[in-house]
């Protein structure tokens, strides 16, 4: 197990050495989130929704798309000079190079929402301090679901054509029950409802992450094996 | 003729077999349906629909249930025409959703006057076209067959292990966004007449169903077969 | 010829690869012992590179077995993989990531208990320590061959695959190149190297092979007489 975990950490943390020196998807992806956030802000009516009305689902979307933004790189990365192959050649259970990518990509799907919330704050003058830590909570929650998932699929769709938009296509209907157990419970969190009335999406949200993340082990070894 | 064009013949002959069966017992359904049937009170004509809707929905319910449990053998067994078959399926089950899908909309326009609602069959029956769009597009994406095969394999055992999830979400959502109660005729109230006529058309769209999985499968059986014959020139 | 009590290093016993109907490996069965060098010569095409790849473990064969140290290879196990260096076309470097951070990685990859003391090794063998810190996109051809050499080398493999290592070496490089492979030998590893250019390995081979339509054509002790070879390979291959 602390052989598993140490392998795991090397993979993530060389993943992670990598994207500080060239920034490029993490920079698209930040920028790519501000930018669905100024085009959701034009794009509603102020006099007709309240912006707290509308912020989760905002919120939400936004992450959802940084995060597919920031997911194509994973497996990319792998693909000069054979690279993954080197990852395979050595003795590392497939299972451990899976955990390894997905802690990478939560990091990054992790900063991508960390600047993009305060910019949501700032946009849309939702206060959130009061729910602070729940909305933190969930999105920890709704993040480790469609990550698992995409980090599996951005292995596949690597190696074919149009693999930027072969991620979505694949990643999209995976990412709804997340989505909406997210959006549900962000909405009763910023309208201070009680924890009683969100019981029910937090145990779907775990469920998903459980279930998805152990489904995403069990089966990666027949995406990178031949 | 070498002994896999042979089997491969012969599966495309029992396919064609199935298929025209399965055509003429849906034909004689909607005769019944159309003829013998009661006619629904506030819908009328355009209830009639549903005995087409339906049998389209439970059709591509199995078919995905398929498509899931042949890719699980196909990882453990690794026979390349489990692949193929899970395939075929996938392609049966698109057409089958598209049709569910469409009637859909135009009962729901001509009764209800909304061409969309979000309940729980339409809804699943939606994300299992957006699952099979998505299966299908990626094997036309990937050039090498074994990758091919195994990629397939784990979105169609994805996908599986996601309906519940999609159900449970609908679920949820529903009983906290409590929508009008539409008129389902698939209620246990239903008259026996329509009751057997709906079982009927099941069981026609079943026998439909295989048809066209047995043709498609029979069919993507030669294909490997000539492309095999290409790759050894 | 006594019988060994120690199994081969790395054996191989009726391997098969079919991909679809196209068979490209048809049953292909070898030894190879410490201090052997084999060398593997075939037309384009014969299947020498996914020879390499089901001996390294990267490729599952559609039928028969790999074997290391009489265990074998499969892909729920990786220990046996510890054993196994392979040298390819692909250099399995990061651009972005210096010489020396890439084999650190390796040698975690591997469990090395001293990382950096097998990095600083290996980057001394091959003549790579003065440019160590540079990002491998900026390093020269030869030096991105010894770069990955060192990543091949770091584990102190005993089984050593190398496809066409010789490719775009010039001859001072293919001389450096060939002393590394005699000091691999003099330790006792087992080396398989493919290659189209026999010549450049003749004297290191202990035993040559040919694999022509996924079969051995030739297989035996290397013998004295490269241009005699020669000539019997075209023979096999072309007659």
């Amino acid at each position: 197990m602390a052989e598993f975990l140490r392998l795991a950490f090397a993979i993530a943390g060389k993943d992670i050495r990598l994207e500080l020196r060239s920034r490029t998807a993490l920079l698209s992806a930040i920028v790519f989130s501000a930018l669905v956030l100024v085009v959701f802000n034009f794009a509603r009516d102020p006099t007709a929704i309240a912006a707290v009305d509308l912020a989760p689902s905002v919120l939400w979307v936004t992450f959802a798309f940084g995060a597919v933004i920031a997911l194509n790189r994973a497996f990319y990365v792998e693909r000069e000079n054979a690279a993954l192959d080197g990852i395979l050649l050595a003795p590392v259970p497939r299972s451990a190079l899976y955990v390894g990518k997905l802690l990478a990509n939560l990091a990054f799907v992790g900063v991508v929402e960390a600047v993009a919330l305060p910019l949501f704050v700032l946009f849309f003058n939702v206060s959130i301090g009061h729910a602070l830590p729940g909305i933190l909570g969930v999105t920890a929650l709704a993040t480790i679901g469609f990550v698992s998932v995409g980090t599996i699929f951005s292995a596949m769709v690597v190696r074919t054509r149009f693999a930027e938009l072969m991620l979505p296509v694949l990643l999209l209907p995976f990412m709804v029950p997340p989505l909406v157990g997210a959006v549900q419970v962000t909405s009763k969190l910023l309208a201070g409802r009680p924890l009683s009335e969100m019981v029910g999406w937090l145990r779907l949200l775990t469920l998903y992450d459980i279930g998805f993340v152990t489904l995403c082990i069990l089966v990666f070894p027949a995406v990178v094996d031949e | 003729m070498t002994p896999e064009l042979l089997a491969a013949s012969r599966i495309v002959r029992r396919g064609q077999v199935l298929t025209i069966l399965g055509l003429l017992a849906a034909t004689a359904v909607y005769v019944i349906a159309l003829c013998y049937t009661p006619m629904e009170m506030r819908q009328g004509l355009a209830q009639k629909i549903f005995y087409v809707h339906a049998p389209a929905a439970w059709g591509a319910l199995v078919a995905f249930a398929v498509v899931g449990i042949v890719s699980i053998l196909y990882l453990w067994l690794h026979d390349e025409r489990l692949d193929l078959f899970a395939a075929s399926s996938a392609e049966v089950g698109i057409a089958f959703s598209l049709v569910m899908l469409t009637t859909g909309p135009i009962w729901g326009k001509t009764v209800w006057g909304t061409w969309w609602t979000w309940d729980a069959r339409l809804t699943l029956t939606l994300f299992l076209f957006f699952l099979f769009i998505g299966y299908l597009a990626l094997r036309a994406a990937v050039q090498d067959r074994g990758e091919r095969a195994r990629f397939s394999a784990v979105v169609g055992i994805m996908g599986l292990v996601l309906v519940p999830f999609i159900h449970l979400s609908v679920y949820l959502f529903r009983t906290l966004h409590p929508q009008p109660v539409l008129l389902k005729p698939s209620a246990p109230s239903m008259p026996p007449e329509m009751l057997r006529a709906l079982l009927s058309g099941m069981a026609a769209f079943t026998i439909l169903y295989i048809g066209f999985v047995v043709l498609r499968y029979g069919l993507a059986r030669l294909e490997n077969l000539r492309e095999g014959a290409g790759d050894a020139l | 010829m006594t019988e060994l009590a120690d199994p081969p290093l790395l054996s191989a016993r009726g391997l098969v690869r079919a991909f679809g109907a196209l068979q490209v490996l048809r049953g292909v069965t070898l030894d190879v012992r410490p201090g052997e060098l084999l060398a593997v010569a075939g037309p384009n095409g014969a299947g020498k590179t996914t020879l390499l790849r089901l001996l390294a473990g990267l490729m599952r064969p559609s039928a028969g077995e790999v074997l290391i140290r009489g265990q074998r290879l499969t892909r729920d196990d990786p220990e046996p993989r510890r054993a196994i260096g392979l040298l390819s076309h692909h250099t399995f470097l990061y651009d972005d990531l210096t010489a020396a951070e890439n084999l650190l990685f390796a040698a975690k990859l591997y469990g090395l208990r001293d990382g950096a003391a097998a990095t600083r090794a290996a980057l001394e063998e091959v003549g790579l320590s003065a440019r160590a810190n540079t990002p491998v996109r900026h390093l020269s051809r030869g030096l991105l061959q010894r770069a990955a050499i060192a990543r091949a080398l770091l584990h102190q493999p005993d089984i050593l695959l190398l496809d066409e290592p010789f490719t775009g070496l010039d001859a001072p490089s293919a001389d450096r190149f060939r002393t590394v492979l005699a000091s691999q030998l003099a330790r006792g590893r087992a080396l398989i190297l493919v290659s189209h250019h026999l010549a450049e390995a003749w004297e290191l081979a202990t035993h040559v092979a040919v694999l022509a339509g996924g079969r051995w054509a030739l297989e035996g002790k290397r013998p004295a007489d490269l241009t005699a070879f020669h000539a019997r390979y075209a023979e096999l291959v072309h007659g």
